[in-house]
């Protein structure tokens, strides 16, 4: 069977499963957006009980691998009485994952602001929410976003792996298909080029186009 | 503490230990493959062959974008499809040694680039041959630089291990999903697997950067 063949009788399945991977994308994506502005936030805490929570939030995800995480939520969790559906417990274990990672990006993004800035927000009498909100994290978010975009298409990569507790996504689709039609070199050579579209065509433009917009927001170019 | 059983615990851990030594042995051997092929691929991006550039360019790009997870399926499925069977491990180091060269050619290449250009040209006017210029000049300045990009990817391919379960190599995540399955319980062996992880991945990382500034001290830098 051709290739063209292939794709032409399988493509409902394998586009069901980029629907589910794009959805836990941007799922896992939320959730370390958010997990990154948290504990780079409270890494730079003046409270050291605020930061050694954050530090050993970072090293325990970066110390072990995604797939331990997301086998330690799916199948531990529930015995402490906290049951996640499979798909929450995809995105949870890849969000918080790279969570622990961007924490650190956020970490040198904030520090990378000069020191100037800082000092001109106390002055005009800014609280210090404020100064972070308005003067600081826009800074700190054009310092970052170069490896924020790596960081992303990891993150594409990771979700990858929740096939691995059955949610539906193209990895999964991909081994259901190969296990019924033994048509391997079809079928991971599809979704192997369907993973690369998204991050090479997709992602990576996208995160291109988010650097040059924030340097113009921020008269930067 | 949640029900949590010593006894089992000590029961499984000779397993868990031996399961390690696996994960060590897969670590270090795709380590050692990346090691080498990275090499190869970071001399080829600079040949003068711009077909050849090109294509390996776009290939370590192909590699660096799709998921580890379902290289590993290709590699372990597509080969008996063609009638080249290869055993879990060997389809398992190929895969891994294959992705990690890929991020190890762009460290190379990081760091043969940060060689300043007077070197190049001092190594000509002294007549060296390009192999002399590389062994001589070139590699023991790229060295220091690339250091820390070649730690953390040893730590990285240290903790993708986990992923080589999928096609039944006996590491620790195998282990332990054996050990779960064969006793109804997963919270001792998941957590001590995350714990082996933790216990591994931090002091490395630790020594990486003890042994990077000694290098860098013995290189006089």
């Amino acid at each position: 069977m051709t290739i063209f063949e292939f794709v032409g009788q399988y493509w409902p399945r394998l586009l069901s499963g980029t629907g589910v991977t794009v959805t836990q994308f941007l799922a896992a994506t939320a959730l370390g957006i958010a997990i990154s502005l948290a504990m780079g936030l409270l890494r730079l805490s003046h409270s050291m009980m605020l930061r050694g929570f954050a530090v050993t939030y970072i090293e325990i995800f970066r110390g072990t691998s995604l797939l331990v995480q997301l086998y330690w939520i799916f199948f531990v969790l529930p015995l402490f009485g906290i049951t996640v559906e499979k798909f929450t417990a995809g995105y949870m274990a890849v969000g918080m994952n790279i969570g622990a990672y961007g924490a650190e990006l956020v970490r040198g993004g904030i520090l990378a602001v000069p020191k100037g800035q800082w000092e001109a927000a106390l002055a005009i009498n800014m609280s210090a929410a404020k100064r972070m909100w308005r003067i600081i994290l826009p800074q700190a978010l054009v310092n970052m976003l170069p490896p924020w975009g790596n960081l992303m298409i990891e993150l594409l990569k990771g979700t990858a792996l929740v096939s691995l507790i059955s949610v539906t996504d193209l990895m999964f689709e991909a081994k259901q298909i190969n296990g019924t039609t033994f048509l391997s070199a079809q079928v991971f050579g599809v979704a192997l080029i369907i993973y690369y579209i998204l991050a090479r065509f997709m992602l990576t433009p996208f995160m291109r186009w988010l650097e040059r917009f924030m340097a113009r927001k921020m008269g930067r170019a | 503490m949640f029900d949590w059983n010593w006894a089992f615990t000590w029961e499984i851990l000779p397993r868990l230990i031996h399961a390690t030594g696996n994960t060590l042995i897969a670590a270090g051997a795709g380590y050692a493959i990346a090691l080498v092929l990275g090499l190869i691929l970071a001399l080829a991006q600079r040949s003068q062959y711009r077909a050849l550039t090109f294509l390996v360019r776009e290939f370590v790009e192909f590699i660096r974008s799709t998921p580890l997870l379902l290289q590993i399926f290709f590699v372990f499925y597509v080969g008996p499809q063609f009638g080249i069977r290869l055993s879990p491990w060997a389809s398992g180091m190929i895969a891994i040694g294959l992705h990690y060269s890929c991020y190890l050619s762009e460290v190379y290449r990081g760091g043969i680039e940060s060689v300043p250009r007077g070197q190049w040209e001092a190594a000509t006017a002294l007549n060296m041959t390009m192999l002399q210029t590389y062994r001589r000049v070139v590699i023991p300045q790229a060295i220091p630089s690339a250091l820390a990009g070649m730690g953390n990817y040893l730590v990285g391919i240290f903790k993708d291990t986990p992923m080589l379960s999928v096609i039944g190599v006996a590491e620790l995540i195998h282990t332990a999903n054996a050990i779960g399955s064969e006793n109804y319980r997963f919270l001792e062996p998941y957590t001590m697997v995350g714990l082996i992880f933790l216990a591994i991945s931090l002091p490395a990382a630790g020594l990486i950067r003890v042994f990077e500034s000694y290098v860098r001290r013995k290189l006089g830098m």
